[in-house]
Order: C-alpha cells, then structure tokens, then sequence
C-alpha cells in the first residue's frame, strides 16, 4: 500500500469515524437501529456542498450537524409521539430525505466542487498538502470525542445512556425518556451530517445516492473499533469508533488492491457487519454442537 | 404527606376483560409514617401504587402529596417527588453503566437535585454510603451493575431511591424475590433509611409477621378496598393468627407466610 493510499484512507477513517460514533449512540447506547443515518449524511453532504459553492465552506460544516440533528429529530418524533416503530422511523425519514436533499441540491442529483474553495484547499495551503487535512481531521475527531465525552458524565448525558438500558429507570430519574430518545438521534445525525458535510469537501463531490450504505458502513467500523478497543469504559470506546473506522477504510484499501472492484466494496461492508454481528450466535451454536457430540461420545463409551 | 380521595381504577371497561382493580380508596398518611400493606393476590396492592406513582391515570379520584395536586402530574415529574422499588431486582438500575454512573444519574435527578458537584466529592459521599450497606460494595464503584446479584441489585436500587429522601417511598414486595439471608438485609436496612430521613413510605409484603413488625401502620386491601387498618395499641395487641383468622378467605394468597417460615 502506498503512502497515499494510506493517509488517504485514514483520512477518510477520520471522516466516518464520527459516523461510528453516531451509530455508538444509537445503536449501541440507545439501542435503536437507526436508518435515518443513510439520508442524514447526503443531507449534511448536500448542505455543505451547496454552501461551498455559494462561497462557505466552514458554514457548510456547521450547517451539516445541524441539518443532520433536525432528520434526527424527526425520527424521534415519529417514534416517541406517533409510536412508530423504530425502524421504520428511520426508514420514513430516510425515504423523505431523498427528495428533501435533491431540493437542498438545487434540483441536481450531483454537485462538482472543483476549483472551488473548501476548507480542505484552505487547510492544504496553510499547512502543506500531506498533513493539513490530516491535522484538520484529527482535530474535528479530538474535539467530538471529547465533547462527546464530557457529554455523556452530565445527567442527561447519563439519562441518554440508561434510556436504552432501562427506559423505566429514567421515568424514575424523573426524565422523560421521549426527550432523552431525542437528544440521542438529534446528536447522532448530526455526527452523520457532520460527516457527510466533510466527505463532500474532502471528494469535491456529492451525489444524491451517495449515503446509501453509510449505515452498514458505520457499523462495521464501530464493531471493528470494539474488537480493537474493547468496551469497558466510555473513552475507549469513544476512541474505538475512531480507530474502528481508519482499521476498516485500511481493509477496504488492502480489498480494493486485491482487485475488488470499487461497485463490490459495499457487498464486503455488507460481509464484515453480517460476520461481525452473528459471530457470537455462531460461536454459540458451534459451542452447542460440540458438547452434543462429547455428551454422546460419552453415553456410547459408557455401554 | 400523602391524601389519596375517592381513587378508582377499571381495566378493559366495557370489555369482556373488565377488571375493577381499584377503589374507592380514601386514604391519608402523615409526614414520616411509615405503613405496611398487606392482600391476597390480585388485592389491588400494586394497582394502588401505580396510580400513586402515575403510570396510569385513574378513572376517578385524586391524589395530593405535600399539598400538591399530582393526580394528572406526568409520571416522570412524579419521580422527582416519589421513590420506588419493586420486586426485580432488575428494574431500577442500568446493568450496562457502572454502580458509580447509576448512583450519578439518581443522585442528580432527585427533586431537590443533590448539591454535591464535584465528581471525587460525589465519589467519596458514595462509598460511604455503600460502605453503610455492608455488602462491600463501595470499592466496586466502576463495576457494571450488571454484574451484581439480585441482592446487592436491590440494595443499590434502595440507596439510589433515597439518597436524596423522596417525600414518599413506595416499596412493592421488594425483598420477595431475594433469598432469606439477603432479604433480612435489606429490609433492616430499609428500616435503618426510613428512621434516618423520617421518610413517608408505603410497602407491600406478603408476610403477615413482617408487616405487623415493621413501621407504624397496617393496611389491607381486598378487592381493590381498604378493609383494615390498624395502628397503635389495637395493632400492638394483633397477631399474626388473630389476622389470618379474620380473613382467611380475603388472605387466599399462597405465599402469604406465616412466622418462623423464614422469608421476609
Ligand atoms: N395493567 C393492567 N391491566 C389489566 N389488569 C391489571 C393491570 N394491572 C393489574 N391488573 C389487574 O388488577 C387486579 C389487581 O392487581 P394488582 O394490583 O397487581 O394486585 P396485587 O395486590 O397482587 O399487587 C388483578 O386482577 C390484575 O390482574
Ligand atoms: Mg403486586
């Protein structure tokens, strides 16, 4: 692997890490398989791309967060007063986030930002192309993290944990854990659309097709970061969705020199996360069968 | 204090399934007193709680507690003001966040909110009261709760409902579930908190003995109506015969246990 390859694709593990720690919110801390993810991440792509072109990228990605935060409202709208089911809140979501982001792209179903002024030219010419959005990157993930962390200590930060793990205890903290459910997504698809807002920077490139997958994607790399970091205690597994998602761009990179093609590379996404999720059935099921063979081997030695 | 009026509840009306679990129940406790609630299966005793801490709204009726009207009060706000634990011992903490970040989110959602800010102030104030369970927990403050047993489960849950006194605290045969040993530990130890902060609370416990032996004031509840209520000298003088005596048939509950039986 070359040394671009492999800056290019921890960079680009820099940029889905934090859709990794959307999904260590969602998924994982409240428990809700959240598919809005897919349409909250062209919707950050979309804002941002469009706001570079009118002239402002930095504002592109602050109104990216905040795009995504709304689509994840919505979602938490749809399940805790209109009692959808959560997937299908997100579902619903996704589906009228794909004619909300061809509005928010102007009608097209792909934008070209060539030529034109992003905060990753900005940060190239300031500190050299190699390192600028490496550091840029780096810096955007610390400061998530981070605030991210002291997040989750506050009490309702802790609420947001406990709603997925016990929703009758946050009634009983005296916390509506319909408020909490939406502070979860809110945040979550805003990391999405943070996301999605510097992917489309960093590729001077969007289209309205470009998130599918982005939740299968992240889950692969949050469950990657999980077997490297291990989940006991927040910080590491903070740091494990990043990690998880630069280990996952660095396989995706090593596939792709092994000559899968680029059209395949979401089918092997789709392989790591289906693997990864069954792994612990499977182990169990083998586990099973092994103790029914022992168990007969020993009834027949016996007679 | 806590004045219950008039309180009724019907499940499923007009259904076949229509179930009258509740009421009329008039009832008042005074600050600090501490009752016992006893019935057979199906008495209404839990009902009575629910509609106490809100998680339905009763068909007619009101309940004021601390001179506050809180009958349509949503049961999240009520939380701040009520204390609750129920048989599992699963149902009141997070198993997945530590006995420290469980013991955090209690601490600093309880209505007066607690006033220690500090993390390592909060941590000390802790252990010290974990240290008072005597179960040695206050040196597992980053264990999962998960990964305690039912008992030590209860017995955080009890702490975590009353480390900021609630104006009421509602226990649902929360020691039924525990083992003989375990659950002579934690009632002493309800007993030790209730003195402590002078809480109002009500339990429900399916032990006759326990419930004569324990507080001030005993109620019994039979087909959703109060149909005893003993306290003072009258209470002093009953026992545990006496009572079944009287309501044999009202007390139809096969785990209703007799003294000496062991469980609590
Ligand atoms: N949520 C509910 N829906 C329907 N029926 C209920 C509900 N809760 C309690 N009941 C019924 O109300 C009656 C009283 O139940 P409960 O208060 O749980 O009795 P207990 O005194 O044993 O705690 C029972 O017949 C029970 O089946
Ligand atoms: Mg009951």
């Amino acid at each position: 692997m070359s040394l671009l390859v492999f800056s290019g694709s921890v960079e680009q593990g820099l940029i889905y890490g934090l859709v990794a720690l959307a999904l260590l919110v969602s998924y994982r801390v409240l428990d809700i398989a959240d598919l809005t993810v897919d349409g909250s991440f062209t919707l950050g792509a979309g804002a941002s791309a469009m706001l570079v072109l009118a002239g402002h990228p930095l504002l592109g990605l602050l109104v990216a967060p905040l795009a995504g935060a709304l689509a994840g409202v919505v979602t938490a709208l749809l399940q805790t007063k209109c009692k959808v089911a959560p997937i299908l809140a997100g579902i619903i979501t996704m589906t009228a986030l794909y004619s909300i982001n061809l509005m928010v792209m102007g009608g097209r179903s792909n934008l070209q930002l060539l030529r034109t002024e992003t905060v990753f030219t900005a940060v190239r010419a300031l500190l050299g192309d190699s390192v600028g959005p490496l550091v840029l990157l780096a810096a955007v993930d610390v400061v998530v993290c981070t605030l991210l962390g002291l997040f989750l200590r506050t009490r309702t930060g802790l609420a947001v944990r406990a709603t997925g793990d016990n929703p009758a205890m946050v009634r009983a903290s005296s916390i509506n854990p319909a408020v909490t459910t939406l502070i979860g997504l809110a945040i979550a698809n805003a990391l999405v659309g943070l996301a999605g807002g510097l992917i489309a920077q960093y590729q001077q490139f969007t289209e309205v097709g470009g998130g599918t997958g982005t939740v299968v994607l992240g889950l692969a790399s949050l469950i990657i970061g999980e077997v490297v970091t291990g989940r006991s205690s927040m910080p590491r597994r903070l740091a494990g969705a990043i990690v998880g998602a630069i280990v996952y761009r660095l396989i995706l990179a090593l596939a792709l020199s092994a000559s899968v093609t680029p059209q395949n590379l979401k089918l092997v996404s789709a392989i790591i996360v289906a693997a990864a999720i069954s792994a612990p059935a499977i182990k169990q099921r083998v586990q099973l069968a092994q103790k029914k063979r022992k168990a007969v081997r020993e009834h027949a030695a016996r007679h | 204090m806590l004045h219950v009026t008039e309180l009724e509840k019907t499940f499923y009306p007009g259904t076949p399934a229509e179930k009258h679990a509740l009421g009329p129940v008039t009832l008042t406790l005074q600050d600090g007193e501490f009752v016992t609630l006893i019935g057979g299966n199906g008495a209404g005793k839990s009902t009575l709680f629910n509609a106490i801490a809100g998680e339905f709204l009763p068909d007619a009726g009101f309940i004021e507690l601390d001179g506050q009207d809180i009958t349509f009060l949503p049961e999240h706000r009520r939380a701040a003001l009520i204390g609750r634990l129920f048989q599992d011992p699963m149902k009141g903490t997070a198993p997945s966040m530590t006995m420290e970040e469980n013991l955090t989110l209690a601490y600093l959602s309880a209505g007066r909110g607690g006033t220690l800010r500090g993390k390592a102030q909060r941590r000390a104030f802790f252990a010290a009261q974990l240290e008072r369970l005597g179960l040695g927990l206050e040196t597992r403050l980053k264990t999962p709760v998960g990964l305690l047993s039912g008992g030590q489960r209860q017995a955080l849950t009890l702490l975590m409902a009353t480390i900021v006194p609630p104006r009421l605290l509602l226990l649902d045969e929360h020691t039924a579930a525990l083992d003989p040993a375990t659950a002579e530990k934690v009632l002493a130890l309800t007993n030790e908190i209730v003195r402590e902060h002078h809480l109002t609370c009500m339990m429900v416990t399916h032990n006759i003995d326990t419930a004569l032996r324990t507080g001030t004031r005993t109620l019994m509840l039979e087909d959703g109506r109060l149909v005893l209520d003993l306290a003072g000298e009258a209470r002093a003088g009953m026992t545990v015969e006496t009572l079944l005596a009287k309501f044999r048939s009202s007390l139809n509950n096969d785990r209703i246990l007799l003294p000496g039986s062991g469980a609590v």
